[in-house]
């Protein structure tokens, strides 16, 4: 029996295991962005929006639409990725993988892939939703799909740290929802980081999530709040960040191994 | 013959401070079935686990089929099967599903005709389309069994196979583990119950407290530590063992009922047709004289309570 180089099918079995999780609650998975897109139009673009003239000459239902999809997208590929990798932790499994020949960076690229995937079609999903409300104007379609797995890679790969942290199920909710969520909303999700005041703006340079809903609205209107290779520059750096970390754990069995 | 698994030096200290397993060597014959055997705590799991991954010893090397299974991990797993203690298996799968997701993460196709027979082998075949959660603990098992199976390991490795599991499981289990042996699979227990080592074994290694007490052939281990002992079951109960019979060292039990006498089997002289003329000559009356050998379990206890003693 030979040796392979690398676990192709080692990979394609956790990245299939995971899809196929996500395909059990098919209809969760689509209903849930579905509803919560709709009731965010209908409550910032019908209700609030309506007040609301333009952003930087964008029509505010429009201007919300990519801010929309980085809210979901960064909270759902944290909690994709981190109950894909605690799961097992929780109910034993895990000790097939440990003890599977798969190397560390195969496992990461199986469940990262699989996060990513769904999160992928989430974001896809979200912009389909979003242009039963308003027109949708994409100026750099390339740049904006470029951007979307991009982000949906980091932030799989961030949860599959957290996944790895979490010693029980209030731990893993806590990152997405108290730390995600909020820096979201303060990055500039809803509104234009122009429309704060200057000391407010320069504290909202420091979230993160700025440079990416910045790059991300850029792709679809040709202007942000920062200049897009800072939004690039800010996304790679988080995502070798994790990688960094991710490659650590796996260096020192860090929550996985005894 | 080179060892198809041998493990040198390999010790475990938890991060705990908890001092698991003694520096340990062991080796494994390829086509063998060993019994890890030794009480609750004793060390065994932790063994096993580092063998397969899932463990990193605190000190130590392993090699697996030449491979140095801590630098080689890839080219060492893929020869390893491991059937855990727990019942750790996906709940939503069905047991198709998931004895090929097995089959594959250990880098095989998943299409195979193996699954199929592994499945049979196990009467796992008709569930094959049920959902793991639906199935009884027993059939559970049987999912990870064939799990560990799926790849078709030259080592496996069966963590407490019969724990908590029915008569007729236990019977399947057994005839499997010989049906294996004869394919070339070697196969390594752990066990608490003795009469699971004595039932399956080659050979027999007892850990207590994180040290491999000693390692034997089932068959020597029996011969070299067995005992036979006579049980006379008196007429009249006796107060004391009359000071004549003091060269048999005999001991009364049953409430003066019974004269036990414990002899050495592989002894010249038994020192039994001595004895029964003294009792004749006594005048002591018995009913009826039973003898038995003593069996692992025997052997086992006093191995661990000479230990005990020493220490």
């Amino acid at each position: 029996m030979s040796t392979p180089l690398i676990n192709t099918h080692g990979i394609w079995a956790i990245y299939r295991f995971e899809m196929a999780r996500a395909l059990r609650t098919l209809w969760q998975s689509l209903a849930a962005p579905v509803i919560t897109t709709s009731l965010y139009f209908v409550v910032f673009g019908g209700a609030i929006g309506s007040r609301i003239s333009s952003v930087d000459g964008v029509s505010y239902g429009s201007f919300l639409v990519p801010g929309l999809v980085m809210l979901s997208l960064l909270t759902q590929s944290i909690s994709n990725a981190s109950i894909g990798i605690y799961f097992p932790k929780f109910t034993g499994t895990v000790f097939e993988l440990l003890s599977a020949p798969v190397t560390p960076m195969e496992m990461v690229a199986g469940f990262v892939g699989a996060a990513a995937t769904k999160s992928i079609a989430l974001g896809l999903i979200i912009l389909a939703t979003s242009a039963l409300f308003v027109p949708l104007h994409i100026e750099h379609p390339w740049a904006m799909v470029a951007f979307l797995i991009l982000t949906s890679i980091t932030f799989s790969l961030f949860g599959f740290i957290i996944g790895i942290w979490a010693n029980g199920f209030e731990q893993l909710s806590f990152v997405p929802s108290l730390l995600v969520t909020p820096l979201t909303f303060l990055g500039g999700a809803f509104y234009s980081i122009d429309m704060l005041p200057p000391v407010w703006r320069t504290v909202s340079l420091f979230n993160p999530v700025v440079y990416l809903v910045s790059g991300f609205r850029w792709s679809f209107f040709g202007k942000g709040d920062v200049s897009i290779a800072l939004s690039l520059g800010v996304t790679a750096l988080f995502l070798v960040g994790s990688l960094i970390v991710v490659a650590w754990i796996f260096r020192t069995g860090w929550r996985l191994k005894q | 013959m080179n060892p198809i698994l041998s493990v040198k030096g390999v010790s475990k200290t938890y991060a705990s401070g908890q001092r698991a397993l003694e520096p340990v060597d062991l080796e494994i014959n390829k086509g063998e079935i060993f019994a890890l055997l030794g009480p609750n705590g004793a060390g065994k799991t932790t063994l096993i686990s580092i063998i397969c991954g899932i463990v990193t010893p605190s000190s130590g090397t392993i090699t697996v089929m030449g491979h140095d299974a801590l630098r080689e991990t890839r080219a060492a797993r893929m020869r390893i099967g491991l059937v855990p203690q727990e019942l750790s298996v996906d709940m939503f799968e069905t047991v198709l599903a998931t004895v090929r997701y097995s089959r594959r993460l250990f880098g095989h196709p998943g299409h195979d005709a193996h699954i199929e027979q592994v499945l049979r082998d196990l009467s796992l075949w008709d569930k094959r389309n049920a959902k793991i959660k639906d199935l009884s603990g027993g059939m559970k098992r049987r999912v990870l069994i064939a799990k560990a199976l799926s790849h078709e390991p030259d080592i496996l490795f069966l963590d407490e196979p019969t724990a908590g599991v029915d008569v007729a499981l236990r019977r399947d289990m057994w005839k499997l583990v010989h049906r294996l042996r004869e394919k070339g699979t070697t196969i390594i227990l752990t066990t608490h119950y003795i009469e699971e080592a004595e039932e399956m074994a080659d050979r027999v290694g007892v850990i207590d407290k994180g040290k491999i007490i000693l390692v034997e052939e089932k068959t020597e281990l029996m011969k070299k530590l067995g005992k036979r002992q006579m049980l006379i079951a008196l007429q009249e109960p006796m107060d004391a063992v009359p000071g004549d019979l003091a060269e048999w060292h005999l001991e009364l039990a049953d409430e003066g009922h019974t004269l036990r006498y414990v002899f050495d089997a592989q002894a010249e002289r038994t020192g039994i047709p001595s004895l029964l003329r003294k009792l004749a000559e006594l005048g002591v009356g018995f009913k009826d004289l039973e003898t038995s050998k003593s069996s692992l379990e025997d052997i086992f206890v006093d191995l661990v309570e000479h230990r005990e003693q020493a220490a």
